[in-house]
């Protein structure tokens, strides 16, 4: 049953995408900001008595405050998007052992999913010509496969490829299990990673017997054009493509108008579709990111009028707001054609 | 060739175009075009390979091992392959180790990995260690096929290339049916059953000894050779790597063979279709260097052509067992005086073993600096030797440099340690390119000579201030002042420059270089300001040396005696020959236009009119309309390209030359260094006597194009052309056209440079200008012949070759402002709001109406068949006067940008 269940929407949103610039949602932490929680929230009914404390561990609200991540999908879907993103930046047992919850990564995820499907399938219900989609956010971990985190020893690494396969396998499972119709690996820093998780889901597809599109995202740092560990743009691409991908795209640390040279590098090489989701900015003096909608628009407007784009939605400081004033300057192009 | 080879025609050609390139990736691409012809993998950081490097990770001394991967990647090898099998090493252990280091290393993982192990946990781990797509090396059929087919799935989902060696259950392949049976059995099961993408199949066909007196074996390299050619004819996509140096394996101890062999063999190999081996990078292209009568014997062997090919080989090499050609010079010169090895490395540009060499006299020397003040010196005084005697060129010299400054790098914190005092300079030049131009190729090229000649270069770069010249001069209390400049305003500024420093007492030598500087235009305008000292013209960077050279010596008086009394004669003769011309006035000129006639002219209207913005053009198409002519005059080689490489002088330095310009364009197209931008417009326009109106769609003048007029008296059949008479005059009626473009290739250039030139390679900052010049000027030609055929489409069906575009035989022309037909720069200020060009391409005017970045062209398109270059020669002052009413300039603002074309 399931599998017909996604076969569909995977075909689905692939002829969607042969006609329409798709749209995915803003920030989590952003709008979780906004509802000013306190400590008590993260811990409500399942870490009621945790030893250390939980406030900033974002996907944990997903069990906790399972009423206030709908409402941010809801936001999202209100205001244009077609995809949504699973709240489960964070959802690996490497991630989430700093805070001693390593066991609860599959509920984390498995929740995640299942609330943010709820969402998406009320609204395709209400909205039949404009089916919603749900992806599996897996975010980088806090480590890094191909950089030493000690100055002293550049050969030593605080995570491998195999620890990484296993966690991400585990976090694929439960977002699967949890009905998710995408994946999207993002904010790629370390293309090692990237490929662990890769390699976790060609795994878990194997396991399943069942696929489902996968996207990836990486971020370029900054001018230089590469990636954290060192990699220019077209080389992330190509480090990517051994895998059948729905998308590539980018992603985080850069502002829309930063983020151009490389999409365009990316659109022109590519045989995948391209998605951004940029940052509102760059930080301001507080650390926040300030840029409005209408500035940020005024810049993806570029990128839609070079027909670089397939998939478009934004990072960290976007809002409802922002994804409104995206979507519908996406509704008057069209989707970047491939060749 | 040979009759077993004979139904092979020629170089084997791509034939899958269908089929996506193999692209591998470090932290850059490597993405494997056709033009890319062959990948050469580095081979010593192989311990079955290398002795040195197996005992680096028996002794884990691993930053030593790193140098030998370092050094690979320096020396041009585009892949490194990695290999720990070795009893005594714990192989996946000292694998992942050496993988996680070197990715801490840029300069290294910027090329892609190739993991080489007969160990599949090696070869795995491995996997987990690289974020490129790298290559396996290697997997077979050697122990069936379900083994075969677990791997291959393995290193799919891993992402990487393999290499597939032709082995089978029964064993390795050694004969031609063998090698294709086996391969193609390889390739279906990866393609059709793992769904392995077949452009990442590389098929290793084993390379064997040849020559070893068995029978069996006298086939070995012709067999590698056919079956190279089937596979890359049949097997769909699928590459060709081997490891060459198997084949000349009885000749072991005898070099010179060897290297022949070598050579020889991987010739035909890549002939055939070999794409990618494992090769001393430094031994490829000197096929044509073989002795003739070596490369027969070789060749007899390799095709096994004649009954006793071997012995006939073999008797030939126990009498040449002497050095006869270079690369067996450079396995000898290793073995001499490390500082012999030294000069070499100089002389010969050739960084792989200078830190090496370099360490060896800095332990023996008792102060670090000794080592540059002894043997750096002198090798670098021997190049300037060289040079000085023209037994060396330029491009030579600035690879030397590039050595020397590795050299100099390597001992600075030395140095600094010891404080063992400074390098004793010959001197201190100060070197900037003027106020308003952006042109610096020149400079630079004259820096780095003068550099390796011991002086200390301040170079200050481009758009300097006459202030900020003085103020470094005085702070750094330099010797000499050099000045360089490319376009006609940077004249004045250089004036300026030597008033600035007259009325600030700086009565040090100014020498002046650059393209439209002069030894006449020095004599006559600029030493006069500079009365207290001297003034020299520099016609290029060789002369720099002995000019630098003579002025800070003890013979500098009588050199500047001798300087100035030849200035005088200059003077002498260009006042005289001045008075001796004749002019018209501007309006008899005009009376003596260049005549069209207009009635029975047919106008082609643009197909479209307005502004046109391009940035999809394809630079791999534009850089096929380079000329490469200019190329080498950068570089001070002389003569016509393609003529210049056989040139009996320069001839082998321009090739080599032309080949790292090759190698670089095509990295610079893989990289996206060049990319072109190009605006371009098309307005209705009528002419009024020199002036030319520019209309909008709604017939409002939205400009006017003021033209300059030839003004010397013409013999009875010349006339005074002026740009103006290609446009039909407003009286004819005819409703004519002007067109007009800005293209650049040199947005990223900057930035590009100067990364080479922190790498301490001048070589390489120097060349990717003057080659983002060239694709510039090619840009330009492209977009012409586009316009010409579709965009304004007089000439649709016209068909030169590049040949015939250089030469300008086209119909139509697109002259400059700033160049003979019209020299009067500040015509750019009309193009570039016609086009909006600084919104559009990104192009901005200096002060002094240069393009930035540098490699920029603009310039206006006539259409008319009648419409020709010409120089405008010199001017009269009544003309600049017209001409400033009619623009709204004052007389004195344009007499000054005028200044080179005005007679006084």
């Amino acid at each position: 049953m399931k599998e017909i269940f996604f076969w569909s929407n995977m075909k689905d949103i692939l002829s969607i995408a042969k006609n329409k610039i798709l749209v995915l949602d803003g920030a989590m932490g952003t709008m979780i900001q906004r509802y000013k929680l306190g400590e008590a929230d993260f811990r409500k009914n399942w870490f009621e008595n945790h030893d250390s404390p939980l406030k900033g561990n974002n996907d944990l609200l997903s069990l906790t405050r399972p009423d206030i991540i709908k409402d941010i999908h809801n936001a999202y879907f209100e205001a244009g998007a077609d995809i949504i993103e699973t709240n489960t930046f964070s959802g690996t047992n490497i991630a989430q052992s700093d805070y001693g919850l390593e066991k609860f990564t599959y509920d984390i995820n498995f929740q995640s999913a299942k609330i943010a499907r709820e969402v998406a399938l009320k609204f395709t219900e209400n909205e039949p010509h404009k089916p919603r989609f749900v992806a599996g956010s897996i975010g980088p971990t806090n480590r890094t496969a191909s950089i030493s985190p000690d100055v002293n020893d550049p050969g030593f690494r605080n995570t491998s490829f195999d620890k990484l396969n296993l966690a991400y396998q585990e976090q694929i499972t439960a977002l699967m299990d949890g009905g998710v119709d995408l994946l999207l690996v993002e904010t790629v820093f370390d293309t090692l990673n990237a490929k662990a998780a890769l390699f976790a889901i060609d795994e878990v597809f194997n396991q399943k017997k069942s696929s489902i599109p996968v996207m990836v995202s990486g971020t370029i740092t900054d001018a230089s054009g590469r990636t954290l560990s060192g990699q220019t743009t077209e080389a992330f691409l190509i480090s990517m493509s051994h895998f059948h991908l729905f998308s590539i795209g980018l992603n985080c640390a850069l502002g829309a108008a930063d983020m151009h040279p490389y999409l365009k590098i990316l659109a022109k090489k590519s045989s995948f579709l391209i998605s951004a989701h940029p940052n509102a900015g760059l930080p301001n003096e507080f650390g926040e990111y300030d840029e409005t909608p209408e500035k940020m628009v005024k810049q993806i407007k570029l990128f839609l009028e070079d027909n670089l784009i397939n998939i478009i939605g934004g990072c960290c400081g976007t809002t409802p707001s922002h994804i409104k004033a995206i979507a519908e300057l996406a509704d008057q192009y069209l989707p970047r054609k491939m060749d | 060739m040979d009759s077993i080879l004979q139904p092979y025609k020629g170089k084997y050609q791509f034939k899958w175009k269908e089929f996506p390139f193999m692209k591998l990736s470090g932290l850059e691409p490597l993405v494997f075009s056709p033009q890319l012809n062959f990948v050469n993998v580095g081979e010593r950081t192989n311990v079955t390979g290398s002795r040195k490097f197996l005992r680096l990770i028996k002794e884990e001394k691993f930053d030593e091992a790193i140098d030998v991967a370092r050094e690979q990647v320096e020396g041009g090898a585009q892949i490194i392959d990695i290999n720990m099998d070795e009893g005594m090493l714990n192989g996946q252990e000292s694998m992942v180790r050496f993988l996680n280091l070197i990715a801490a290393e840029p300069d290294i993982s910027r090329v892609p990995v190739m993991i080489d192990s007969s160990k599949w946990n090696i070869i795995e781990a491995g996997l987990k260690c690289i974020q490129g797509k790298g290559v396996v090396n290697s997997i077979s059929l050697k122990e069936g096929e379900a083994q075969f087919i677990k791997q291959g799935q393995l290193i799919k989902q891993f992402g990487a290339a393999v290499i597939v060696m032709a082995f089978d259950e029964q064993g390795q392949a050694d004969s031609y049916e063998r090698r294709i049976e086996i391969c193609e059995r390889s390739y279906n099961i990866l393609v059709k059953e793992v769904k392995f993408p077949p452009q990442d199949i590389i098929f290793d066909p084993n390379v064997f000894p040849v020559a070893t007196g068995m029978e069996e074996h006298k086939n070995n390299a012709i067999d590698f050779f056919k079956a190279t050619r089937w596979i890359r004819e049949n097997l769909p996509a699928a590459h060709i790597s081997g490891g060459v140096s198997n084949v000349s394996f009885s000749f072991r101890g005898n070099n010179t063979v060897r290297e022949a062999m070598h050579s020889a063999f991987l010739y035909h190999a890549i002939n055939e279709g070999m794409d990618m081996g494992i090769v001393n990078p430094s031994m490829l292209e000197i096929y044509d260097d073989i002795p003739k009568d070596l490369l027969n014997k070789v060749e007899d062997v390799l095709f096994n052509r004649t009954e006793n090919a071997t012995e006939e080989l073999l008797s030939f090499a126990q009498n040449i067992k002497g050095g006869i050609k270079s690369e067996v010079k450079k396995a000898e010169w290793r073995s001499e005086s490390v500082e012999r090895r030294l000069e070499y490395s100089l002389i010969k540009g050739i960084t792989e073993f200078i830190i090496e060499d370099v360490e060896e006299v800095r332990i023996k020397a008792s102060k670090p600096i000794e080592v540059i003040e002894g043997p750096l010196m002198n090798g670098m005084n021997t190049v300037g030797d060289l040079f000085g005697e023209g037994k060396m060129f330029l491009p030579q010299v600035v690879k030397s440099a590039r050595v020397m400054k590795k050299a100099v790098a390597y001992l600075t914190p030395f140095i600094e340690k010891e404080k063992g005092g400074k390098v004793q300079s010959k001197g201190k030049i100060l070197l900037a390119t003027v106020k308003g131009d952006v042109h610096d190729i020149g400079k630079n090229i004259v820096g780095v000579v003068l550099g390796c000649n011991h002086y200390e270069i301040i170079d200050l770069g481009v758009m300097v201030s006459a202030d900020k010249i003085i103020k470094e001069a005085k702070d750094h209390q330099v010797d000499i002042i050099g000045l360089s400049g490319l376009i006609t305003p940077s004249l004045d500024e250089m004036i300026d420059v030597a008033r600035e420093m007259e009325k600030n007492n700086i009565h040090i030598p100014l020498l002046i270089g650059g393209a439209t500087t002069s030894r006449v235009h020095t004599a006559v305008k600029i030493e006069k300001e500079l009365p207290s000292s001297t003034t020299i013209h520099v016609l290029d960077a060789s002369r720099s040396v002995p000019v630098a050279g003579n002025l800070l010596s003890d013979k500098k008086y009588e050199f500047i005696e001798k300087i100035e009394k030849e200035y005088q004669t200059l003077r002498d003769y260009h006042f005289k020959k001045k008075s001796q011309k004749s002019y018209l006035s501007i309006v008899q000129a005009r009376k003596n236009k260049f005549p069209i006639t207009w009635d029975s002219y047919q106008v082609v209207s643009p197909k479209k009119q307005g502004v046109h913005l391009i940035q999809n053009l394809s630079p791999k198409e534009i850089a096929s309309y380079i000329d490469w002519t200019p190329f080498f005059q950068t570089w001070e080689l002389y003569g016509r390209y393609p003529k210049i490489l056989n040139d009996e002088i320069v001839g082998n330095e321009a090739q080599k030359l032309f080949k790292d310009a090759k190698k670089m364009l095509i990295k610079a197209l893989d990289e996206n260094w060049l990319e072109v931008r190009a605006v371009f417009g098309f307005w209705e326009a009528y002419s009024v006597d020199d002036d030319i109106l520019i209309l909008d769609k709604n017939g409002k003048i939205i400009a006017i194009s003021h033209c300059l007029r030839q003004q010397s008296k013409k013999s009875s059949k010349g006339y005074n052309i002026s740009l103006a008479d290609f446009i039909a005059p407003k009286s004819s009626g005819k409703k004519d056209f002007i067109g007009a473009f800005v293209v650049t290739a040199g947005k990223d250039i900057e930035a590009i440079s100067k990364k080479f030139q922190d790498e301490m390679d001048d070589y390489n900052s120097i060349m990717i200008k003057a080659l983002a010049d060239r694709m510039a000027e090619a840009a330009a030609e492209f977009l012409h012949e586009k316009i010409r055929k579709y965009d304004w489409g007089y000439a649709s069906d016209e068909k030169y070759s590049n040949e015939d575009l250089i030469k300008e035989k086209y119909t139509g022309i697109r002259p400059a402002p700033g160049y003979p037909a019209c020299p009067d720069h500040t015509e750019k200020n009309t193009i570039f709001k016609l086009l909006d060009a600084e919104k559009n391409v990104g192009v901005t005017l200096t002060e002094s109406l240069a393009m930035y970045p540098a490699a920029s062209v603009s310039g206006w398109y006539f259409s008319h068949p009648e419409a020709k270059y010409f120089g405008l020669g010199k001017i009269k002052i009544d003309q600049v006067e017209d001409l400033s009413k009619r623009k709204k300039m004052d007389v004195s603002i344009m007499k000054k940008w005028l200044s080179p074309n005005l007679e006084d």
